[in-house]
Protein backbone atom coordinates (compact mmCIF):
# COMPACT_ATOMS: atom_id res chain seq x y z
CA UNK A 1 0.00 0.00 0.00
CA UNK A 2 1.45 3.35 -1.32
CA UNK A 3 0.64 6.55 0.92
CA UNK A 4 0.48 10.05 -0.66
CA UNK A 5 -0.35 12.40 1.51
CA UNK A 6 -2.85 15.14 0.41
CA UNK A 7 -3.19 17.88 2.58
CA UNK A 8 -0.97 18.93 5.79
CA UNK A 9 -2.37 20.43 8.73
CA UNK A 10 -1.70 23.58 7.54
CA UNK A 11 -3.99 23.00 4.13
CA UNK A 12 -7.02 20.75 6.53
CA UNK A 13 -7.14 24.37 8.89
CA UNK A 14 -7.01 26.07 5.36
CA UNK A 15 -9.88 24.00 4.09
CA UNK A 16 -12.12 24.28 7.41
CA UNK A 17 -11.67 27.97 7.58
CA UNK A 18 -12.61 28.01 3.25
CA UNK A 19 -15.74 25.67 4.25
CA UNK A 20 -16.71 27.60 7.03
CA UNK A 21 -16.51 31.25 4.67
CA UNK A 22 -18.42 29.97 2.06
CA UNK A 23 -21.59 28.60 4.67
CA UNK A 24 -21.82 31.93 6.31
CA UNK A 25 -21.68 33.75 3.12
CA UNK A 26 -24.73 31.85 2.12
CA UNK A 27 -26.50 31.78 5.47
CA UNK A 28 -25.65 34.96 6.89
CA UNK A 29 -27.07 35.16 10.00
CA UNK A 30 -30.32 32.77 10.00
CA UNK A 31 -30.48 29.76 12.44
CA UNK A 32 -28.52 26.71 11.29
CA UNK A 33 -27.62 23.14 13.32
CA UNK A 34 -25.11 21.21 12.44
CA UNK A 35 -24.77 17.77 12.79
CA UNK A 36 -21.86 15.63 12.56
CA UNK A 37 -21.78 12.01 11.66
CA UNK A 38 -19.47 9.46 13.94
CA UNK A 39 -16.91 9.74 14.29
CA UNK A 40 -15.01 12.43 12.11
CA UNK A 41 -18.10 14.36 10.81
CA UNK A 42 -18.28 15.43 14.23
CA UNK A 43 -15.06 16.61 14.48
CA UNK A 44 -15.67 18.87 11.37
CA UNK A 45 -18.93 20.03 12.73
CA UNK A 46 -17.11 21.01 15.96
CA UNK A 47 -14.59 22.95 13.78
CA UNK A 48 -16.97 24.77 11.93
CA UNK A 49 -19.32 25.47 14.37
CA UNK A 50 -16.08 26.98 16.56
CA UNK A 51 -15.08 29.00 13.65
CA UNK A 52 -18.46 30.32 13.04
CA UNK A 53 -19.15 31.07 16.71
CA UNK A 54 -16.76 33.86 16.88
CA UNK A 55 -18.92 35.55 13.87
CA UNK A 56 -22.49 35.02 14.62
CA UNK A 57 -25.04 33.30 16.99
CA UNK A 58 -28.04 30.96 16.34
CA UNK A 59 -26.36 27.82 16.14
CA UNK A 60 -27.07 24.49 16.97
CA UNK A 61 -25.58 21.42 17.40
CA UNK A 62 -25.98 17.74 17.28
CA UNK A 63 -24.10 14.52 16.61
CA UNK A 64 -25.68 11.40 14.33
CA UNK A 65 -24.87 7.52 14.87
CA UNK A 66 -26.25 5.61 11.20
CA UNK A 67 -25.39 1.96 12.39
CA UNK A 68 -28.94 1.34 12.78
CA UNK A 69 -29.33 2.57 9.13
CA UNK A 70 -26.54 0.70 7.23
CA UNK A 71 -27.84 -1.13 4.21
CA UNK A 72 -24.67 -3.57 4.84
CA UNK A 73 -24.97 -5.22 8.34
CA UNK A 74 -25.35 -8.08 6.89
CA UNK A 75 -22.03 -7.94 5.09
CA UNK A 76 -19.81 -6.90 7.76
CA UNK A 77 -17.18 -8.79 9.44
CA UNK A 78 -17.98 -7.57 13.06
CA UNK A 79 -20.95 -5.61 14.48
CA UNK A 80 -20.39 -1.65 14.68
CA UNK A 81 -20.79 -0.46 18.07
CA UNK A 82 -23.10 2.05 18.71
CA UNK A 83 -22.26 5.60 19.84
CA UNK A 84 -25.90 6.70 19.42
CA UNK A 85 -26.72 9.96 18.36
CA UNK A 86 -27.64 13.78 19.80
CA UNK A 87 -29.78 15.99 18.22
CA UNK A 88 -30.84 18.28 21.03
CA UNK A 89 -32.75 20.86 18.69
CA UNK A 90 -36.24 20.27 17.56
CA UNK A 91 -35.27 19.01 13.87
CA UNK A 92 -38.95 20.17 12.71
CA UNK A 93 -38.46 23.17 10.30
CA UNK A 94 -35.11 23.40 10.99
CA UNK A 95 -32.28 23.72 8.39
CA UNK A 96 -29.37 21.58 9.01
CA UNK A 97 -26.18 21.16 7.87
CA UNK A 98 -24.86 17.77 7.40
CA UNK A 99 -21.43 17.02 8.11
CA UNK A 100 -18.72 14.18 6.95
CA UNK A 101 -14.73 13.91 6.09
CA UNK A 102 -15.07 11.76 3.11
CA UNK A 103 -17.92 12.01 0.65
CA UNK A 104 -17.47 8.37 -1.50
CA UNK A 105 -20.45 5.78 -2.32
CA UNK A 106 -22.42 8.32 -0.12
CA UNK A 107 -24.57 5.57 1.20
CA UNK A 108 -23.18 7.22 4.68
CA UNK A 109 -25.17 10.02 3.52
CA UNK A 110 -28.29 8.20 2.63
CA UNK A 111 -28.23 6.16 5.73
CA UNK A 112 -27.57 9.72 7.99
CA UNK A 113 -30.59 11.72 6.05
CA UNK A 114 -33.02 8.88 6.87
CA UNK A 115 -32.11 8.69 10.62
CA UNK A 116 -32.81 12.48 10.26
CA UNK A 117 -36.36 12.49 8.86
CA UNK A 118 -36.93 10.26 11.60
CA UNK A 119 -36.27 12.67 14.26
CA UNK A 120 -38.95 15.29 12.16
CA UNK A 121 -39.20 17.36 8.87
CA UNK A 122 -36.32 19.49 8.38
CA UNK A 123 -37.04 23.04 6.61
CA UNK A 124 -34.01 21.84 4.77
CA UNK A 125 -30.76 19.49 4.55
CA UNK A 126 -27.34 20.55 3.15
CA UNK A 127 -23.69 18.95 3.58
CA UNK A 128 -20.52 19.83 3.87
CA UNK A 129 -17.67 17.72 3.49
CA UNK A 130 -13.90 17.63 3.80
CA UNK A 131 -12.90 15.77 0.66
CA UNK A 132 -14.97 14.13 -2.05
CA UNK A 133 -13.16 11.13 -3.72
CA UNK A 134 -15.84 10.27 -6.49
CA UNK A 135 -17.24 6.77 -7.01
CA UNK A 136 -21.34 7.61 -5.70
CA UNK A 137 -23.38 5.29 -6.09
CA UNK A 138 -26.81 7.68 -5.63
CA UNK A 139 -27.55 10.35 -6.84
CA UNK A 140 -26.53 12.75 -3.52
CA UNK A 141 -24.01 15.76 -4.07
CA UNK A 142 -22.28 17.54 -1.20
CA UNK A 143 -23.50 21.30 -0.80
CA UNK A 144 -19.95 22.15 0.18
CA UNK A 145 -16.67 20.64 -0.43
CA UNK A 146 -13.31 21.34 1.07
CA UNK A 147 -10.94 19.50 -1.74
CA UNK A 148 -12.24 16.98 -4.67
CA UNK A 149 -9.42 14.41 -4.87
CA UNK A 150 -9.65 11.69 -7.94
CA UNK A 151 -9.10 7.97 -6.72
CA UNK A 152 -9.17 4.96 -7.64
CA UNK A 153 -12.69 2.56 -6.33
CA UNK A 154 -10.01 0.50 -4.73
CA UNK A 155 -7.71 3.02 -3.27
CA UNK A 156 -8.43 4.11 0.81
CA UNK A 157 -9.07 8.22 1.17
CA UNK A 158 -8.28 9.26 4.90
CA UNK A 159 -8.89 11.72 6.91
CA UNK A 160 -7.33 12.54 9.84
CA UNK A 161 -8.48 14.76 12.57
CA UNK A 162 -5.94 15.61 16.33
CA UNK A 163 -9.01 14.92 18.23
CA UNK A 164 -9.56 11.31 16.78
CA UNK A 165 -5.71 10.68 15.26
CA UNK A 166 -4.14 13.01 16.84
CA UNK A 167 -3.02 14.91 13.78
CA UNK A 168 -4.67 16.24 11.32
CA UNK A 169 -3.78 15.43 7.81
CA UNK A 170 -5.09 13.43 4.37
CA UNK A 171 -3.92 10.94 3.17
CA UNK A 172 -4.60 8.67 -0.47
CA UNK A 173 -4.07 4.96 0.21
CA UNK A 174 -3.25 3.42 -3.35
CA UNK A 175 -2.22 -0.41 -4.18
CA UNK A 176 1.19 -0.99 -4.99
CA UNK A 177 1.17 -1.47 -8.60
CA UNK A 178 1.12 -5.24 -9.51
CA UNK B 1 -13.49 0.24 14.65
CA UNK B 2 -14.42 -1.07 18.33
CA UNK B 3 -17.00 -3.64 17.67
CA UNK B 4 -18.16 -7.03 19.43
CA UNK B 5 -17.91 -10.48 18.65
CA UNK B 6 -20.54 -12.68 16.78
CA UNK B 7 -23.02 -14.82 18.74
CA UNK B 8 -25.86 -16.93 17.14
CA UNK B 9 -27.86 -17.18 20.26
CA UNK B 10 -28.32 -16.52 23.49
CA UNK B 11 -29.48 -19.19 25.63
CA UNK B 12 -27.72 -18.36 29.62
CA UNK B 13 -24.81 -16.83 30.91
CA UNK B 14 -22.83 -19.57 30.58
CA UNK B 15 -19.83 -18.82 29.26
CA UNK B 16 -20.37 -15.51 28.79
CA UNK B 17 -17.09 -12.93 28.92
CA UNK B 18 -18.17 -9.91 31.44
CA UNK B 19 -16.90 -7.59 28.58
CA UNK B 20 -19.45 -8.94 26.23
CA UNK B 21 -22.61 -8.67 29.04
CA UNK B 22 -21.33 -4.87 29.30
CA UNK B 23 -21.39 -4.64 25.63
CA UNK B 24 -24.52 -5.79 25.30
CA UNK B 25 -25.60 -3.28 28.04
CA UNK B 26 -23.75 -0.29 26.00
CA UNK B 27 -25.86 -0.65 23.26
CA UNK B 28 -29.03 -0.99 24.88
CA UNK B 29 -28.07 2.65 26.07
CA UNK B 30 -28.77 4.33 22.34
CA UNK B 31 -31.78 2.11 21.73
CA UNK B 32 -33.37 3.55 24.42
CA UNK B 33 -32.42 7.30 23.49
CA UNK B 34 -34.65 6.19 20.46
CA UNK B 35 -37.89 6.46 21.99
CA UNK B 36 -38.13 9.87 22.35
CA UNK B 37 -37.90 10.86 18.87
CA UNK B 38 -40.96 11.29 16.57
CA UNK B 39 -40.22 7.96 15.10
CA UNK B 40 -39.09 5.41 17.63
CA UNK B 41 -38.13 3.29 14.94
CA UNK B 42 -34.75 2.35 13.22
CA UNK B 43 -34.60 -0.40 9.68
CA UNK B 44 -31.75 -2.59 11.47
CA UNK B 45 -33.71 -5.60 10.54
CA UNK B 46 -36.02 -4.76 7.50
CA UNK B 47 -36.59 -7.97 6.34
CA UNK B 48 -35.75 -10.18 9.01
CA UNK B 49 -38.30 -12.19 10.34
CA UNK B 50 -38.67 -12.83 14.24
CA UNK B 51 -40.90 -15.31 15.25
CA UNK B 52 -42.18 -15.98 19.10
CA UNK B 53 -42.24 -19.44 19.70
CA UNK B 54 -44.34 -19.47 23.23
CA UNK B 55 -44.99 -23.02 24.86
CA UNK B 56 -45.88 -20.97 28.21
CA UNK B 57 -48.05 -18.30 28.57
CA UNK B 58 -46.52 -14.92 28.91
CA UNK B 59 -47.80 -11.39 28.03
CA UNK B 60 -44.80 -8.65 29.38
CA UNK B 61 -42.22 -10.55 27.93
CA UNK B 62 -43.99 -11.78 24.63
CA UNK B 63 -45.30 -7.86 23.95
CA UNK B 64 -41.97 -6.99 24.80
CA UNK B 65 -39.97 -8.72 22.72
CA UNK B 66 -42.65 -8.06 20.02
CA UNK B 67 -42.37 -4.12 20.51
CA UNK B 68 -38.73 -4.57 20.59
CA UNK B 69 -38.24 -6.67 16.93
CA UNK B 70 -40.92 -4.28 15.69
CA UNK B 71 -38.97 -1.27 16.55
CA UNK B 72 -35.99 -2.69 14.32
CA UNK B 73 -38.81 -2.62 11.82
CA UNK B 74 -38.47 -6.47 11.48
CA UNK B 75 -41.88 -8.88 11.03
CA UNK B 76 -43.02 -10.44 13.94
CA UNK B 77 -44.61 -13.50 14.09
CA UNK B 78 -46.48 -15.06 16.90
CA UNK B 79 -46.81 -18.51 16.97
CA UNK B 80 -49.64 -19.53 19.53
CA UNK B 81 -49.15 -23.22 21.22
CA UNK B 82 -52.48 -23.38 22.14
CA UNK B 83 -53.93 -23.02 18.36
CA UNK B 84 -50.90 -24.81 16.56
CA UNK B 85 -50.22 -28.77 15.41
CA UNK B 86 -48.50 -29.01 18.96
CA UNK B 87 -52.25 -29.73 20.53
CA UNK B 88 -51.82 -32.03 17.53
CA UNK B 89 -49.11 -34.39 18.66
CA UNK B 90 -46.50 -32.48 16.70
CA UNK B 91 -42.68 -32.63 18.12
CA UNK B 92 -41.08 -29.85 18.93
CA UNK B 93 -38.20 -30.89 16.10
CA UNK B 94 -40.76 -31.46 13.60
CA UNK B 95 -42.27 -27.79 14.44
CA UNK B 96 -38.40 -26.01 14.41
CA UNK B 97 -38.05 -27.80 10.58
CA UNK B 98 -41.27 -26.53 9.65
CA UNK B 99 -40.54 -22.88 10.98
CA UNK B 100 -37.15 -22.78 9.73
CA UNK B 101 -38.67 -23.59 5.85
CA UNK B 102 -40.68 -20.31 6.35
CA UNK B 103 -36.73 -18.53 7.11
CA UNK B 104 -37.30 -17.36 9.88
CA UNK B 105 -34.23 -15.75 11.25
CA UNK B 106 -34.68 -15.06 15.14
CA UNK B 107 -36.77 -17.50 17.56
CA UNK B 108 -37.97 -16.26 20.82
CA UNK B 109 -38.16 -19.39 23.38
CA UNK B 110 -39.93 -20.14 26.15
CA UNK B 111 -40.86 -23.40 27.71
CA UNK B 112 -41.80 -24.88 30.42
CA UNK B 113 -38.54 -27.32 30.22
CA UNK B 114 -35.40 -26.31 30.99
CA UNK B 115 -32.99 -26.91 28.04
CA UNK B 116 -35.31 -27.04 25.03
CA UNK B 117 -34.03 -23.38 23.86
CA UNK B 118 -30.86 -24.86 23.51
CA UNK B 119 -32.02 -28.08 21.79
CA UNK B 120 -33.69 -25.76 19.46
CA UNK B 121 -30.46 -23.67 18.57
CA UNK B 122 -28.77 -26.57 17.99
CA UNK B 123 -31.28 -27.91 15.30
CA UNK B 124 -31.64 -24.27 13.55
CA UNK B 125 -30.08 -21.99 11.98
CA UNK B 126 -31.72 -19.03 13.49
CA UNK B 127 -30.57 -17.42 16.26
CA UNK B 128 -32.55 -18.66 19.22
CA UNK B 129 -33.25 -16.20 22.84
CA UNK B 130 -34.25 -17.64 25.44
CA UNK B 131 -37.21 -15.84 27.07
CA UNK B 132 -37.67 -18.46 29.87
CA UNK B 133 -36.99 -22.34 30.23
CA UNK B 134 -38.31 -24.71 33.07
CA UNK B 135 -36.10 -22.78 36.17
CA UNK B 136 -33.34 -22.74 34.25
CA UNK B 137 -32.74 -19.38 32.79
CA UNK B 138 -34.06 -16.21 31.52
CA UNK B 139 -31.16 -13.87 30.27
CA UNK B 140 -32.83 -10.89 29.05
CA UNK B 141 -34.95 -10.51 31.96
CA UNK B 142 -31.23 -10.15 34.12
CA UNK B 143 -29.94 -7.80 30.79
CA UNK B 144 -32.60 -5.61 31.55
CA UNK B 145 -32.36 -5.65 35.59
CA UNK B 146 -28.66 -5.11 34.90
CA UNK B 147 -29.32 -1.97 32.96
CA UNK B 148 -31.59 -0.68 35.43
CA UNK B 149 -29.37 -0.84 38.29
CA UNK B 150 -26.36 0.55 36.21
CA UNK B 151 -28.88 3.73 35.02
CA UNK B 152 -28.66 4.47 38.76
CA UNK B 153 -24.86 2.83 39.63
CA UNK B 154 -22.89 3.23 36.05
CA UNK B 155 -19.92 1.01 37.72
CA UNK B 156 -22.04 -2.28 39.41
CA UNK B 157 -18.50 -3.14 40.64
CA UNK B 158 -18.98 -4.02 44.41
CA UNK B 159 -23.01 -2.81 44.32
CA UNK B 160 -24.91 -5.11 46.48
CA UNK B 161 -28.29 -6.84 45.68
CA UNK B 162 -30.34 -9.25 47.35
CA UNK B 163 -32.96 -11.30 45.36
CA UNK B 164 -36.02 -12.31 47.95
CA UNK B 165 -38.22 -14.87 47.65
CA UNK B 166 -39.40 -17.65 45.90
CA UNK B 167 -35.89 -18.84 44.20
CA UNK B 168 -36.46 -22.52 43.89
CA UNK B 169 -38.63 -22.36 41.32
CA UNK B 170 -37.08 -19.26 39.57
CA UNK B 171 -35.42 -18.92 36.38
CA UNK B 172 -34.43 -15.43 36.67
CA UNK B 173 -33.12 -15.71 40.21
CA UNK B 174 -30.47 -18.31 38.22
CA UNK B 175 -30.15 -15.85 35.90
CA UNK B 176 -29.90 -12.45 37.79
CA UNK B 177 -26.95 -14.16 39.94
CA UNK B 178 -25.03 -15.24 37.75
CA UNK B 179 -24.97 -11.79 35.34
CA UNK B 180 -24.60 -9.61 38.44
CA UNK B 181 -21.72 -11.74 39.90
CA UNK B 182 -20.41 -11.36 36.07
CA UNK B 183 -20.86 -7.89 36.34
CA UNK B 184 -18.92 -7.80 39.87
CA UNK B 185 -22.05 -7.42 42.19
CA UNK B 186 -22.10 -8.78 45.81
CA UNK B 187 -25.25 -11.40 45.81
CA UNK B 188 -27.32 -12.16 48.15
CA UNK B 189 -30.54 -13.95 48.76
CA UNK B 190 -33.91 -14.13 51.14
CA UNK B 191 -36.61 -16.65 51.37
CA UNK B 192 -38.29 -19.29 52.84
CA UNK B 193 -35.32 -22.12 53.19
CA UNK B 194 -37.63 -24.71 51.68
CA UNK B 195 -37.64 -22.09 48.32
CA UNK B 196 -33.69 -21.76 48.70
CA UNK B 197 -32.30 -25.07 46.70
CA UNK B 198 -28.96 -26.26 47.75
CA UNK B 199 -27.43 -26.16 44.39
CA UNK B 200 -27.31 -22.13 44.95
CA UNK B 201 -23.81 -21.19 43.74
CA UNK B 202 -21.00 -20.19 46.37
CA UNK B 203 -20.93 -16.84 45.73
CA UNK B 204 -24.62 -15.92 46.81
CA UNK B 205 -24.53 -15.00 50.55
CA UNK B 206 -28.05 -16.69 52.10
CA UNK B 207 -29.90 -14.65 54.92
CA UNK B 208 -32.86 -16.14 56.25
CA UNK B 209 -33.80 -12.78 58.55
CA UNK B 210 -34.18 -9.97 57.57
CA UNK B 211 -31.92 -8.32 60.03
CA UNK B 212 -28.91 -9.78 57.94
CA UNK B 213 -30.19 -8.02 54.96
CA UNK B 214 -30.24 -4.68 56.33
CA UNK B 215 -26.84 -5.54 58.01
CA UNK B 216 -25.71 -6.50 54.27
CA UNK B 217 -27.34 -3.34 53.14
CA UNK B 218 -27.89 -3.76 49.65
CA UNK B 219 -28.31 -1.45 47.09
CA UNK B 220 -31.26 -3.07 45.27
CA UNK B 221 -33.79 -5.36 47.18
CA UNK B 222 -34.84 -7.49 44.18
CA UNK B 223 -38.46 -8.92 44.97
CA UNK B 224 -39.77 -12.35 43.24
CA UNK B 225 -43.02 -13.16 42.18
CA UNK B 226 -44.24 -15.62 44.46
CA UNK B 227 -45.16 -17.91 41.69
CA UNK B 228 -48.92 -19.41 42.99
CA UNK B 229 -49.03 -21.72 39.93
CA UNK B 230 -46.04 -23.38 40.75
CA UNK B 231 -46.66 -24.21 44.01
CA UNK B 232 -47.55 -27.71 44.36
CA UNK B 233 -45.85 -28.71 47.51
CA UNK B 234 -46.45 -27.03 50.72
CA UNK B 235 -43.04 -24.77 50.97
CA UNK B 236 -44.99 -22.67 53.48
CA UNK B 237 -47.88 -22.23 56.18
CA UNK B 238 -50.03 -19.76 54.20
CA UNK B 239 -49.67 -16.62 51.84
CA UNK B 240 -50.56 -14.63 55.05
CA UNK B 241 -47.34 -16.30 56.68
CA UNK B 242 -45.24 -16.13 53.27
CA UNK B 243 -46.17 -12.02 53.28
CA UNK B 244 -45.24 -11.45 57.28
CA UNK B 245 -42.06 -13.40 57.20
CA UNK B 246 -40.15 -12.65 53.44
CA UNK B 247 -42.27 -10.09 52.30
CA UNK B 248 -41.78 -6.02 52.53
CA UNK B 249 -44.23 -5.41 55.56
CA UNK B 250 -44.95 -1.82 56.40
CA UNK B 251 -42.56 -2.26 59.00
CA UNK B 252 -39.88 -3.19 56.63
CA UNK B 253 -41.12 -0.80 53.67
CA UNK B 254 -39.95 2.19 56.57
CA UNK B 255 -36.37 0.48 57.16
CA UNK B 256 -35.84 0.26 53.10
CA UNK B 257 -37.12 3.70 52.76
CA UNK B 258 -34.91 5.10 55.70
CA UNK B 259 -31.45 3.55 53.91
CA UNK B 260 -32.80 4.71 50.24
CA UNK B 261 -32.47 1.39 48.68
CA UNK B 262 -33.96 0.77 45.78
CA UNK B 263 -36.66 -1.86 44.62
CA UNK B 264 -37.46 -4.06 41.52
CA UNK B 265 -39.33 -6.62 40.87
CA UNK B 266 -40.07 -9.08 37.67
CA UNK B 267 -43.62 -8.85 37.68
CA UNK B 268 -46.29 -8.92 37.61
CA UNK B 269 -46.78 -8.51 41.55
CA UNK B 270 -48.41 -10.07 44.15
CA UNK B 271 -49.95 -7.29 46.09
CA UNK B 272 -50.07 -7.98 49.67
CA UNK B 273 -47.67 -10.85 49.13
CA UNK B 274 -44.28 -9.71 47.49
CA UNK B 275 -44.85 -6.51 48.78
CA UNK B 276 -47.57 -3.92 50.47
CA UNK B 277 -49.23 -1.33 48.22
CA UNK B 278 -47.47 1.44 49.47
CA UNK B 279 -44.21 0.21 47.61
CA UNK B 280 -45.52 0.83 44.23
CA UNK B 281 -45.82 3.99 44.58
CA UNK B 282 -42.13 4.97 46.37
CA UNK B 283 -39.92 7.06 44.21
CA UNK B 284 -37.27 4.06 43.99
CA UNK B 285 -39.18 1.65 43.16
CA UNK B 286 -38.29 0.64 39.61
CA UNK B 287 -40.48 -2.03 38.51
CA UNK B 288 -42.26 0.48 35.81
CA UNK B 289 -38.78 1.38 34.47
CA UNK B 290 -37.73 -2.42 33.96
CA UNK B 291 -40.49 -2.85 31.76
CA UNK B 292 -39.65 0.26 30.12
CA UNK B 293 -36.01 -0.99 30.04
CA UNK B 294 -36.99 -4.23 28.92
CA UNK B 295 -37.77 -2.87 25.11
CA UNK B 296 -34.23 -1.27 24.97
CA UNK B 297 -32.51 -4.20 26.66
CA UNK B 298 -34.03 -7.05 24.00
CA UNK B 299 -33.53 -4.30 20.54
CA UNK B 300 -29.83 -4.71 21.72
CA UNK B 301 -29.92 -8.46 22.34
CA UNK B 302 -31.81 -9.00 18.68
CA UNK B 303 -28.59 -6.42 17.04
CA UNK B 304 -26.26 -8.44 18.72
CA UNK B 305 -26.90 -12.09 17.55
CA UNK B 306 -26.40 -13.19 14.24
CA UNK B 307 -28.51 -15.84 12.56
CA UNK B 308 -26.08 -18.12 10.79
CA UNK B 309 -28.48 -17.79 7.27
CA UNK B 310 -27.08 -14.20 7.21
CA UNK B 311 -23.49 -14.80 6.20
CA UNK B 312 -21.07 -11.78 6.89
CA UNK B 313 -18.48 -11.50 4.71
CA UNK B 314 -14.93 -10.57 5.89
CA UNK B 315 -14.00 -6.92 4.98
CA UNK B 316 -10.43 -6.36 3.54
CA UNK B 317 -8.00 -4.83 5.74
CA UNK B 318 -8.57 -0.72 5.68
CA UNK B 319 -5.68 1.39 7.14
CA UNK B 320 -7.24 3.40 9.89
Amino acid sequence: MQETPVLNPEAVSQAVKRLADEIHAAHGDTPIAFVGIHTRGVVLADRLVTELRTRRGGIEQGTLDISLYRDDLDNLAALPSIEGSDIPFDVEGATILLCDDVLFTVRTIRAAMNVLLDYGRPKCIQLAVLADRGHRELPIAATWTGIHIPTRREDYLRVHFRETDGVDDVIHYTRDPA
Amino acid sequence: MKSVTHRKDLLSFDGMAREEALAILDTAKPFKDLFTRSVKKVPTLRGKTVLNLFYEPSTRTRTSFEIAAKRLSADVTNFAVSTSSVVKGESILDTIDTLQAMQVDYMIVRHGVSGVPEYIARHTKASVINAGDGHHAHPTQALLDAFTFREIYPDLTGKRIVVAGDILHSRVARSVFQLMHLLGVEVGTFGPATLIPPTIPDYVRVFTRFDEVLEFDPHVLYLLRLQLERQTANFFPSMREYHRVYGVTDERFRRIRERGMHIMHPGPVNRGVELVDDVMTYERTLINTQVENGIATRMAVLYHLTPEVTSRSHDAEVPA
